[in-house]
């Protein structure tokens, strides 16, 4: 595998490779090294945290990182196309990761240099590492991706995490729930895919409406701009607010992920239980950009 | 109108049973604006179809790739090729598995409206007609998007 571009572009037994090579470089039993090996991180928007991951998972392993920030349009300012741009990174870099606001930005950089492209994020298309991630969180916590109950909260129509996520999960027989206000449903071409593999769903209104069926529930952030009327998002937001009290009679095996940030959408008494796991998650990603940093270099035999 | 005669060509391409209307659309996919002559016939009767639309093309003979390019927008068409008033080929139109640089991507926040890039698309559906952006990676009916002229 040369690039990490799309889950698309992603099988089955790749997908585990990862999870494999992750869980290997986690207990210590792989260290690959890429010393003398430097990633350019190319961050066209803004985000912190994603940038804070990568930087740390190459750090890990040994290799050095460059960062150039801005916006797509900066390099055309001076009149150099993106080509242009990308081909000059590559001759610094060993590897390229990429975050954008243009879609297939990551894929046209991918056809465009020799060096490996990983996708940190193209606009509302795809944000791979992070499906990777959270799917190394679910086989950690439950052993296996096969059969699960997931509950997915929140933002369901604009949220690129979840889905990745759905459409990632989709290879191993899941049940989905969908829990959002309505018109913030998962989007119909989503649905259309799940219905065409036969995947079983359902689309619930309240967040602890089914709860204790659910093997993970994965939150993310209803954006208060998205309502038209601040009203609304009052009135609504207190059915996406995951508390402490809902988790009683959670199955045993039950954890609650999130991409961060959080804003509110989980109660921090929530925190302290042994259901939480957004900051284990958040950890896991290091694990998982170490991994896929380290194969795409060809560090890991 | 009176019905054209397809034996009235030396040597070309007749293109037949394109869906009433839609001559003008083929046309502009084949650029049929150069040099050669063309003759277009619209709502001509037809015995299978009722109404339909034919090209006819001297001195071209259009590939198959090209052929492919209208069932886009005409997957009923039928070709033939015709040398020294006979008919040496006949050719029905195949949607293609992949479609470069005939598709614009309706997405704006796509890199191919950004930068300077030969679109690629993949045909997902065949009824009815759906493409998936190579880039962009949204999936678009095939009447949704706009065949580049
Ligand atoms: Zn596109």
């Amino acid at each position: 595998m040369k690039n990490l571009i799309s889950m698309r572009d992603l099988s089955k037994e790749e997908i585990l490779y990862f999870m494999e090579i992750a869980e290997k470089i986690e207990k210590g039993d792989l260290n690959p090294n890429m010393d003398k090996k430097l990633a350019a991180l190319l961050f066209f928007e803004p985000s912190t945290r994603t940038h804070f991951s990568f930087a740390t998972a190459m750090k890990k392993i040994g290799g050095q990182t460059i960062t150039m920030r801005g916006t797509s349009s900066s390099s055309v300012k001076k009149g150099e196309t993106f080509a242009d741009t990308l081909q000059t990174i590559a001759q610094y870099a060993e590897i390229i990761i990429m975050r954008s606001p243009t879609e297939g930005a990551a894929r046209y950089a991918s056809e465009v240099v020799d060096v490996p492209v990983v996708n940190a994020g193209d606009g509302a298309n795809q944000h791979p590492t992070q499906a990777l991630l959270d799917l190394y969180s679910i086989i950690k916590t439950q052993g296996t991706l096969e059969n699960l109950t997931i509950g997915v909260a929140g933002d369901l129509k604009f949220g690129r995490t979840v889905h990745s996520l759905v459409q990632a999960m989709s290879d191993f027989n899941p049940k989905f729930k969908f829990i959002s206000p309505s018109f913030l449903k998962m989007p119909a071409y989503i649905k259309d895919d799940l219905n065409e593999k036969n995947i079983e769903f359902e689309e619930l209104s309240e967040i602890d409406e089914k709860i204790n069926e659910l093997d993970i529930l994965y939150v993310t952030r209803i954006q208060k701009e998205r309502f038209a009327d601040p009203e609304d998002y009052e009135k609504v937001k207190g059915s996406y607010i995951l508390e402490k009290s809902m988790l009683k009679d959670v199955k045993k095996n039950f954890k609650v992920m999130h991409p961060l940030p959080r804003v509110g959408e989980i109660s921090t008494d929530v925190d302290n239980t042994e259901f939480a796991y957004y900051f284990p998650q958040a950890k896991n990603g290091v694990y998982m950009r170490q991994a896929i940093i380290a194969i795409l270099l060809g560090g890991v035999k | 109108m009176k019905q054209l005669k397809v034996d009235a060509i030396n040597n070309g391409t007749v293109i037949d049973h394109i869906p009433s209307g839609k001559a003008l659309a083929v046309a502009d996919i084949l650029n049929l604006s150069g040099s050669n002559e063309v003759m277009i016939g619209i709502n001509l009767n037809s015995k299978k179809v009722g109404k339909k639309d034919l090209i006819k093309i001297e001195n071209r003979e259009l590939s198959q790739e090209e052929v492919n390019s209208i069932a886009l927008i005409a997957p009923s068409v039928t070709l033939t090729i015709i040398k020294d008033f006979e008919v040496i080929r006949k050719a029905k139109a195949e949607i293609p598995e992949s479609i470069e640089g005939l598709i614009l991507c309706p997405n704006p926040k796509c890199i191919t409206n950004s930068e300077k890039i030969k679109t690629k698309f993949k045909v997902t559906d065949e009824k009815p007609l759906q493409v998936r952006c190579h880039y962009c990676e949204k999936k678009y009916k095939i009447d949704e998007v706009k065949i580049r002229i």
